[in-house]
């Protein structure tokens, strides 16, 4: 779909059949309530867990008449849905934690300047990190710039909210925030759909009579937080604010976002439903003090629920501070206290444990003998499965050549990674071989600087690797600075055609946007080789060749070297052509163990399609996951795998 | 079996590009066409990429159930991959849960390298039914296999699930959410999975009849 592939499920955001009732996930209700508010421009850097909200809008685009675009990074994709903004129409900006480090430049004037029409931005949390490289909790952001902030708790709040906050949004002229997690982002649910906004006549233009910057600063920093004052009645009335429980609970539970169905389940499944309440918070920011207040007065026992960090748990116990005479001691407990911990996605386990610990009741999940034989077969039986490239995957022969080519050099030489499939390069299908990672373009940053060192003293040489994506989204300006700078380096670009990690979107490399049309792409050759970078293009299944010219490139100490490793993730493939090769272990070839070889094949390359078999003591070929690339027939020093073109 | 009761909690894990989450979102969107309230959780940054992956399918006829199940909360486990089976059990099973499982394993790159052992068939079983209340083994890859396409596993491994009534789903109510995602060859050949799915099941509840009338 990002590359003009329609999915099953997208095609039903469109329908127009209020009170039909759909599962969702949770990316998708939030793309289904902007087009229920009429939403016109959608933009986004993909990025789980929120790619999805932009994909879909992609995936309908033609048919809703709206624009949607992957933009080059999270920044521009803020800017590009500003300028629709400005222009009077609804636009939805899309980006997970990390981006929006990168979008908040622009959205921390955004902020002063103002908006025209409605702009949400939707920012997904990863707490646990399953697809990131942090933990970050984005709602400082909403504080920071002192805009309104909402999180939804369900899967039809997330629809409802998305539709409210572009009313809101125009209510108040300013940007407003929607924050997801993992779970209700990435999370499918029931959601019935609501009527479509009937497009408007508005004329669409940008009105020159005003100028759209921060000036004059202070007047717009004052009027950004009477904006917030005034949120704080309006949100004082909120349905997305609610509490459930007893009159007066022993203890209260304040929560947010996935917490409040964790929450409600904890209570259940204790039978607590008469001790504890729960208050859920739907708006985040501005918090709505009287409602916090008047339920802060139900209970002198506040326990907080919520994922990351303790940002509810801050704001709530400033409120209590203000209002200490009126609502008397209270004794909190959260992350702070530890009953929660600091780390990790929350569930309905932790805060079954936290209550517990709170009222002294004891809660067993499961009787002890289970629980005992459940921990020894954890233990003692079952193998870890750790991840690694996919069967047939160009990145494991990219880093099989460039870990051959540094052990060749001899000089201590490290590769300085970056973010995508290959930052699995880290770990045993990548040889280990990364170094180093942080943020998008990290990679080349170090490395140019790292190839500045030299009259300090260091003298290893520094390969960076980036994806095709990551190249245009962050790598560049690293790139041309190192250029500038006469830094010397390499750069590997692992050009597989798409941004493979988040489900293969199109990138300004590919030739595709996101609505599926074609464009002229990018050539990354091209752009390097202009500014004056010495560029090689490289097929990475030819590791001799590829070898070569890494090789070649960490003799010449001197400037800006790239290489271009490029072939189509498989994953692209597919489906779309028939496998290449047939691969099979010659059995009389292959001696195992006594080879010498050290099992080269299963021990060092690891691809999920290649296998021991015990009972052989020979390597074997998994029908099933083996794609036929044929790479591992030319690694194999006893020549045992065979590789035959396919009929 | 208890496909009248208020809530269920099923998990369907396996390895990254079996088609877990496919399996799940399929069985979601039937329940929600039937009136329940669905809430699907699942871990996918490692889809793909030969992780573990699992899918927590909540079933409710009350209200919206939050993403994650809750420790020893599974009621039903369909694993794509045997040991998968055993991974989710020592979290989420009891002593109640029911278990499906393919009996094509997978072995990890830990495995394959020599650092990490696969335990062996005998032993997988005999794990398997000790933390559980009853193993349904499906040879679901193999029957996939000889259908043409591997990655049928998973719509074979529901055809069992519908066929052993653990969940308030006929395979008619899903047939008609098939159709919905699939047309033409591609429907036919899932089709064809579902029933020899089905055919597993009912052929082994047709052997313990034979064997012992009384049950």
């Amino acid at each position: 779909m990002g590359n003009g592939r329609e999915k099953a499920s997208t095609s039903v955001i469109c329908l127009d059949e209020p009170g039909k009732e759909l599962l969702l996930m949770g990316n998708e209700a939030i793309a289904r309530g902007a087009l229920e508010a009429g939403v016109k421009v959608c933009t986004a850097y993909p990025g789980t867990p929120s790619t999805d909200i932009i994909e879909t809008l992609a995936g309908v685009a033609k048919s809703m008449g709206i624009y949607v675009e992957w933009s080059i990074n999270e920044k521009v994709a803020l800017e590009v849905a500003a300028s629709a903004s400005f222009s009077g129409m609804r636009a939805i900006c899309a980006m997970k934690q990390n981006g929006l480090n990168v979008a908040s430049d622009f959205l921390l004037s955004l902020n002063l300047i103002g908006i025209e029409g409605g702009l949400l931005l939707v920012c997904c949390d990863d707490p646990s990190a399953h697809s990131s490289t942090n933990e970050q909790d984005s709602r400082p952001f909403a504080k920071m710039a002192d805009l309104p902030l909402l999180e939804p708790s369900t899967f039809q709040e997330a629809k409802e909210m998305t539709r409210w906050a572009f009313t809101l949004s125009e209510e108040i002229k300013n940007v407003c925030i929607l924050r997801g997690v993992t779970r209700t982002s990435h999370a499918r649910g029931n959601v019935t759909l609501g009527a479509l906004l009937p497009s408007n006549d508005r004329k669409v233009y940008f009105d020159k009579e005003r100028q759209r910057n921060t000036h004059p600063v202070h007047q717009k920093h004052n009027q950004l937080h009477k904006n917030l004052l005034y949120l704080e009645e309006v949100l004082a009335t909120s349905p997305f604010n609610q509490y459930q429980g007893p009159r007066q609970p022993k203890v209260l539970i304040i929560t947010c976002g996935s917490g409040w169905l964790y929450s409600l389940e904890a209570v259940e499944m204790m039978g607590l439903e008469d001790f504890v309440g729960v208050l859920k918070i739907g708006t985040l920011w501005p918090l709505p003090t009287k409602t916090i207040v008047e339920n802060l007065q139900k209970s002198d026992q506040i326990l907080f629920v919520e994922e990351v960090d303790p940002f509810l748990e801050g704001n709530v116990k400033e409120i209590a501070a203000d209002f200490s005479r009126q609502i008397g001691p209270k004794a909190f407990f959260g992350k702070r206290s530890q009953h929660v911990p600091f780390y990790g996605e929350m569930n309905s386990d932790r805060v079954i444990e936290a209550l517990g610990r709170i009222l002294e009741v004891r809660y067993q999940a499961r009787d002890p003998q289970y629980e005992a034989k459940a921990a020894e077969v954890a233990e003692k039986i079952i193998p870890g499965r750790v991840l690694g490239f996919c069967p047939g995957c160009p990145h494991r022969a990219s880093f099989w050549a460039v870990k051959n080519a540094l052990q060749l050099d001899n000089r201590e030489g490290f590769v300085t990674g970056d973010i995508g499939c290959y930052a699995l390069g880290r770990g045993p299908t990548g040889f280990f071989l990364l170094k180093t990672s942080g943020a998008m373009g990290s990679g080349t940053g170090l490395a140019s600087g790292f190839g500045k060192l030299a009259p300090f003293g260091f003298d290893q040489p520094v390969i960076a690797m980036c994806g095709d994506s990551t190249f245009f989204h962050a790598a560049m300006p690293a790139l041309v600075n190192a250029y500038y700078n006469k830094s010397n380096l390499i750069l590997v670009i692992l050009d597989n055609r798409a941004t493979a990690m988040t489900g293969f979107q199109p990138h300004p490399g590919v030739g595709m946007n996101a609505m599926g049309e074609e464009v002229t792409p990018v050539d990354i050759a091209g752009v390097c080789g202009a500014f004056g970078a010495k560029v090689e293009v490289t097929d990475p299944f030819d590791l001799p060749g590829t070898e070569q010219k890494i090789l070649q490139a960490l003799e010449d100490s001197t400037g800006v070297k790239v290489i271009i490793m490029r072939r189509e993730c498989a994953m692209l493939k597919m489906g779309e052509e028939k496998i290449p090769y047939k691969v099979q272990v010659d059995t009389r070839k292959c001696v195992g163990e006594d080879c010498g070889c050290g099992r080269l094949c299963t021990r060092v390359f690891r691809c999920p399609g290649l296998i021991w078999d015990p009972g052989m003591a020979k390597a074997k070929i998994d029908e099933v996951l083996c794609v036929g690339c044929g790479v591992c027939a030319d690694i194999c020093p006893g020549k045992a795998i065979v590789k035959e073109e396919a009929k | 079996m208890r496909a009248n009761s208020e809530s269920y909690n099923l998990i369907i894990t396996g390895v990254g590009g079996q088609g877990n989450v496919l399996s799940s979102q399929l069985i979601g969107q039937a329940l929600v066409r039937k009136g329940f309230f669905v809430t699907i959780g699942e871990t996918y940054g490692a889809s793909q990429r030969g992780g573990a992956v699992m899918s927590h399918v909540r079933i409710s006829s009350k209200k919206q159930l939050s993403p994650l199940i809750p420790k020893g909360k599974a009621d039903i486990v369909v694993a794509l991959e045997p040991v998968e089976a055993l991974r989710v059990l020592t979290i989420y099973g009891n002593p109640e849960t029911v278990v499906i499982a393919n009996t094509r394993p997978f072995y990890p790159i830990e495995v394959t390298s020599g650092n990490e052992k696969y335990p062996g068939e005998e032993e997988i079983k005999k794990t398997l039914e000790s933390l559980s209340r009853e193993v349904y083994y499906i040879p679901a890859t193999e029957k996939a296999g000889q259908l043409g396409l591997p990655i049928l596993a998973n719509i074979i491994m529901i055809g069992a699930l519908l066929e052993s009534n653990l969940l308030p789903l006929r395979v008619e109510e899903f047939r008609q959410t098939l159709e919905n995602n699939f047309r033409g060859e591609r429907m036919e050949i899932n089709l064809q999975a579902l029933e020899e799915g089905r055919k597993i099941i009912w052929t082994e509840r047709t052997k313990s009849f034979m064997i012992n009338p009384e049950k």
